[in-house]
């Protein structure tokens, strides 16, 4: 019943677009990352002013779909006669968003940062109040205390939910497809409408995310036991009988 | 307004609106019974309970869709053919709300499941103690207080699940998204037709927030908030 040549034909585009789905995530999640650190700094703020425009930026991302945000930045954009006279005028930053790679990039990027600002924020506002005392007992500054105290245990902390915003940022690049992007869904669909084959074509990239997933779940998995060692069941050492 | 657009994207928000509804009351259903036979004592219950929740989590909801719907037709083209019968189409609005309920069945069933847990024991066997039957206690004890617990994971699956309703629009169905794309080509100004859509969504999440938290604070009568 199964149609193996659907698969092994379109071999060549599944391992391509295995590649850029694995690119998309990894580097939108990095400047995700990234640029939600020193936001979720920001968004803690007591200060309405201050915490306020970063609330907007997530409040947008977080409550319309990422579809939509891809659509309004890849055909949106170009509405704007500004915006196509830089692209007449060749400027770098401005390029990026007329080809559809640049603006997934930079879609997913601003999506999973927003999630991941509201993450950090969460942890850093769980910070135990004793850090922040110890902290400034010893004198530090306010950076100082940021960089050493404060950033570093939320990031332990966020981990579980990182973990699921990364899962969640593998399966979102699936809409890249929609922009004329080749990632593992397009070759899925590109498979499909050749040999009008959906469960061969469909199946076989669902497995391969599946797989992606199972892989990111590991590696979440290992950082966990590096960074939360403090928060394992304790296991029994060799050795010492309790 | 909208250069006369205004009210083809009404009925796509109204569309889009019962694609998001239909889809949760299939989810709710199927995430009580997948929570149920996860917890249940019987092995054939409990595999395809796992198998269902780890698969449908581990696969965009993209692929899934096109799967469901592009395989749903030619499963029903084979069974038109052997039974002789005249064509039929695969609906998208079906296969959308089938899909949809289908992918957040699955985390519906990990909220469900988490939150049928958490009641304490002592609470069930209390009510076994006054003679309730099995029934009474699952409408009496077990559900009311298991809800409390579920809310706060269904509100965030249920916010999760509206901006999934976008999706529709890849498989042709003339939700919101859809038709601002139409509109957006016709008039030459997408940008402005995405902004409506973006607005639309905005304005379900926020309403759905406000609902939730009145359906948590209802069903948190008589827990004391701890003070943060």
């Amino acid at each position: 019943m199964i149609e193996w040549s659907v698969i092994t034909d379109s071999l060549p585009q599944y391992a391509s677009g295995l590649w850029l789905t694995a690119q998309l995530t990894v580097l939108s999640l990095a400047a995700g990352l990234m640029v939600a650190i020193p936001l979720a700094v920001v968004r803690i703020s007591p200060r309405r002013a201050v915490s306020g425009p970063v609330w907007v930026f997530t409040y947008f991302f977080r409550g319309t779909p990422m579809l939509v945000q891809l659509l309004l930045i890849y055909y949106g954009l170009g509405q704007f006669e500004w915006v196509q006279a830089q692209w007449q005028a060749e400027n770098a930053f401005w390029l990026i968003f007329r080809e559809p790679y640049g603006c997934a990039l930079v879609t997913f990027s601003l999506n999973t940062c927003a999630y991941t600002t509201e993450i950090l924020a969460g942890a850093l506002r769980t910070t135990p109040h004793g850090e922040i005392e110890a902290a400034q007992a010893c004198g530090m500054s306010r950076f100082t205390m940021l960089r050493r105290i404060l950033i570093p245990g939320a990031l332990r902390r966020a981990l579980p939910a990182y973990s699921n915003e990364a899962i969640f940022m593998l399966h979102g690049t699936a809409i890249a497809s929609t922009v004329t992007l080749m990632d593992l869904t397009g070759a899925a669909r590109n498979a499909y409408s050749q040999h009008f084959a959906p469960f061969e074509a469909f199946i076989f990239a669902g497995l391969l995310y599946l797989t992606l997933t199972f892989a990111l779940v590991g590696l979440f998995r290992l950082a966990e036991r590096r960074w939360l060692a403090h928060l394992q069941p304790r296991k029994a050492i060799k050795g010492h009988t309790a | 307004m909208l250069h006369g657009y205004a009210p083809s994207l009404l009925d796509g928000a109204w569309l889009t609106f019962q694609v998001a509804v239909l889809s949760l009351v299939l989810a709710l259903v199927l995430g009580l019974a997948g929570a149920s036979a996860k917890l249940s004592k019987l092995r054939v219950l409990r595999a395809p309970a796992v198998l269902y929740t780890t698969i449908v989590r581990g696969i965009p909801d993209l692929v899934m869709m096109l799967l469901v719907f592009y395989g749903g037709q030619m499963l029903i083209n084979m069974a038109t053919d052997a039974l002789e019968w005249d064509y039929i189409d695969v609906n998208p609005f079906v296969a959308g709300v089938a899909t949809l309920g289908f992918i957040f069945g699955a985390y519906f069933t990990e909220t469900f499941r988490g939150a049928f847990l958490a009641v304490p024991a002592g609470q069930l066997e209390a009510g076994a103690a006054y003679g309730m039957s099995r029934r009474q206690i699952f409408s009496r004890i077990l559900f009311p207080q298991m809800l409390r617990h579920a809310l706060p994971g269904l509100g965030n699956n249920w916010q999760v699940m509206q901006k999934s309703t976008a999706l529709v629009s890849i498989i042709g169905l003339s939700d919101i998204t859809w038709l601002a794309d139409q509109a957006g080509r016709s008039t030459h100004q997408p940008f402005l037709f995405y902004a409506v859509v973006c607005a639309f969504y905005l304005a379900m999440t926020a309403l759905s927030s406000v609902v939730f938290n009145h359906l948590e604070r209802r069903y948190s009568v008589g827990v004391r908030r701890s003070a943060a």
